[in-house]
């Protein structure tokens, strides 16, 4: 089995903080980190890895720098991993990006075939879930999106049982291979890498493939590939405290009735 | 595992990351351990850096590491409730390259410097603690890291662990651990302010900075001293005392850093600043007397783990750095003859011996158990300095004797000459 997860360098969302002026982002000074689903992706591959056998191989788009992320990949047990980077790669929205990473896919298919691709449900700087979906349309292959549990592979008859996490519900289903996976964090519990792979993933460079190594059209890459435009970025605005009905304690009945007037006024509950 | 390393450094400060480059640059396969995010996540200091030692590392170090302002003012300031008494320093000479001395950070500046050492050839492993000692039959073979299938081998281990010395006290080497009597604890906030209110505030132009040492009301009285370094657009503020005296007086280390902040002398400097970060650490200040024996077979203690710290002379890094090369040194001299026993590891010893670091150690091998039994000197002789100036500076149509005659008075009703007569023999004894 070949597993290709895709992952992303993205800012510490923790330190991250919105200029009140400017509404960007403010990125200087904040630490890069694997995406957080995407660190579980990787995981998730590796646990597959160690039960059906094969390999794992990791795939990022971004700056030089994001070979952090390979490494970090590679500690929690990745095979080998792949940076797509190149100038003109900047700039690229999920419709561009999706794009890039199906070639570096395809480029590395025609080498070793894949079974299985993992994405993380969505990046924690866009939040747009995008790109997972994006490379499953582009590739033709089954999505599955919100993976929650794997239950098992086929290998012979290749095809794979599992879980989707759906809004008050799960969905178990089963896919024909080759598929493209995105995960949520409960999927597992990321392991504390061992000191091997830390040595390894230390020493580890990973093949940095540009324009020249992978078959891109230019108008389809980058900001010329790119029709998102970002109008505004902001934090979402405080909430507010909740208004707080009194006299539950003397008159319980009272109050309820109360309550329920208010919610029936603001239309959160329906009238029968 | 087999793969057996030259050597194996534990801790990625400046004395570990010093004994690193240099072995990774003379060829030696090293390996570095960290157990922060990254190099620098877990030190604290003041914040000055000086040029000399460093280069003595790194040359030109200057040009391209990650510095706020080059030193051209240091001072010092005896505070008292209201008052202060100043004494200080500038120079046009350290205003020009390569300069004498840097405000900096250690997150940033150690995480340059570690990978200064990466690109030398070491192997930098983060986020990971070692727990132990491999030995066999007496000798250190290698290391436990906390991980799975997390022993590594190696010729020589460096313990550069900082000054929770955890691994030298399990080496033997520091048999009766540490006491709160030789260490300082020291808390520090980053302040974030426009530059050109520091450039202002301070007297500075671009990229000038200045130093400010404090005493007396600065620590409420305790042995110790505070501190206010300028950064490109932060203040570094912060206090240390020691830890015994804190303990004793049942004083929070955050208390002293908010009783310096709202010092009314200290208060205008900060106005309008924003706390950006707070740090917090333990600083050896045993000095001479606490130095654990700092090698044995297959190891060697180097920095704040072998109590390489002169707090007197505010310095630490740059022992830890210099203690760092001189461990190097050693090691690649001992892996020529491929012998790492204590014979072999000695000369690290008799370096030290040679250098500043221990001189300097011994020059004040008295002066903290002096200051720690005597913590009046800390709060009372800034007290009457202030009072006297306070008398001196007030014309009110008093004759200069009956001034002189009134300070001596003052002085005298709160310490009796003779006293005071020990208190300067004593002092000039341990300090001089």
């Amino acid at each position: 089995m070949h597993f290709v997860v895709c992952v992303k360098q993205v800012p510490d969302s923790s330190e991250v903080r919105v200029d009140p002026e400017t509404n960007t982002l403010i990125r200087e000074g904040v630490p890069s980190i694997i995406n957080p689903y995407d660190a579980h992706a990787v995981e998730e591959a590796v646990r597959l890895k160690e039960k059906y056998g094969g390999k794992v191989t990791v795939i990022s788009m971004g700056p030089p720098q994001a070979e952090e992320v390979i490494r970090k990949s590679i500690q929690f047990g990745a095979d080998e991993g792949i940076l797509l980077s190149d100038r003109k790669f900047a700039g690229s929205d999920t419709l561009a990006t999706s794009y890039v990473l199906t070639q570096g896919i395809k480029k590395l298919a025609e080498r070793e075939p894949f079974d299985l691709i993992f994405c993380g449900k969505q990046a924690i700087d866009g939040d747009t879930a995008q790109v997972g979906p994006g490379i499953a349309a582009r590739l033709k292959i089954p999505q599955l999106t919100y993976v929650l549990n794997i239950e098992e592979i086929n290998v012979e008859e290749k095809t794979i049982k599992l879980h989707r996490k759906l809004e008050g519900m799960r969905e178990v289903i089963s896919a024909k291979l080759p598929a493209l996976l995105t995960v949520v964090q409960d999927l597992n519990e990321l392991r504390y890498a061992p000191l091997p792979n830390m040595i390894r993933a230390a020493r580890y460079r990973p093949q940095v493939w540009t324009t020249e190594n992978i078959e891109v059209e230019d108008d389809k890459i980058g900001l010329n590939g790119s029709p998102t435009a970002v109008r505004k970025i902001f934090a979402p605005p405080e909430r507010e405290g909740g208004e707080i009905i009194p006299g539950g304690q003397e008159n319980p009945e009272e109050t309820a009735r109360k309550l329920v007037e208010r919610l029936l006024k603001e239309e959160i509950i329906a009238d029968k | 595992m087999s793969e057996k390393y030259d050597v194996i450094v534990v801790g990625a400060g400046p004395a570990g990351v010093t004994t690193a480059y240099l072995t990774a640059k003379a060829g030696l396969k090293t390996i570095l351990f960290e157990r922060g995010d990254h190099p620098g996540a877990k030190n604290v200091m003041g914040g000055v850096l000086y040029r000399k030692p460093t280069e003595d590392v790194i040359a030109n170090f200057w040009k391209e590491a990650p510095l706020e302002r080059h030193v051209i003012e240091q001072n010092l300031w005896i505070l008292d409730k209201n008052s202060v008494v100043k004494a200080g320093y500038r120079t046009k000479a350290q205003d020009q390259e390569p300069y004498n001395a840097f405000t900096v950070f250690r997150s940033r500046f150690d995480r340059w410097f570690a990978q200064k050492a990466v690109e030398a050839g070491a192997l930098l492993i983060t986020e990971t603690v070692v727990e132990d000692l491999i030995w066999d039959n007496h000798f250190v073979v290698g290391v436990k890291t906390g991980r799975p299938q997390g022993d590594v081998y190696g010729s020589v281990v460096v313990l550069a662990e900082g000054v929770n010395s955890m691994l030298t006290q399990k080496a033997g080497l520091q048999k009766d651990g540490l006491n709160t009597a030789q260490l300082a604890v020291a808390v520090k906030e980053v302040i974030a302010l426009d530059k050109e209110k520091i450039e202002s505030r301070f007297n500075l132009e671009e990229g000038q900075g200045a130093t400010i040492e404090l005493v007396g009301d600065a620590t409420m009285g305790m042995m110790g001293t505070a501190f206010i370094y300028t950064n490109t657009d932060s203040l570094s503020v912060g206090v240390g005392a020691l830890l015994s005296q804190v303990v004793r007086q049942k004083i929070n280390p955050n208390e002293l850093l908010e009783h310096l902040k709202n010092h009314p002398i200290v208060r205008p400097l900060l106005e309008g600043g924003e706390t950006k970060e707070y740090l917090g650490h333990l600083i050896p200040e045993g000095g001479y007397n606490a130095i654990p024996k700092v090698y044995t077979n297959g190891v060697v203690v180097v920095g704040d783990a072998a109590q390489f710290v002169n707090g007197i002379h505010r310095e630490g890094s740059n022992m830890a750095m210099i203690s760092g090369k001189l461990a190097a040194e050693t090691i690649i001299d001992a892996h020529k003859i491929g012998e790492f026993d204590e014979r072999a590891l000695s000369h690290y010893q008799k370096k030290l011996s040679n250098s500043f670091i221990i001189k300097d150690l011994k020059k004040y091998q008295n002066a903290s158990g002096f200051f720690e039994t005597n913590d009046h000197i800390f709060s009372l002789y800034p007290s009457l300095l202030n009072k006297a100036a306070e008398e001196f500076t007030t014309v009110d149509n008093v004759p200069k004797r009956e001034k002189q005659r009134r300070i001596m008075e003052l002085v005298t009703s709160e310490r009796s000459k003779l006293e005071i007569l020990r208190d300067i023999y004593r002092g000039w004894r341990v300090m001089g």
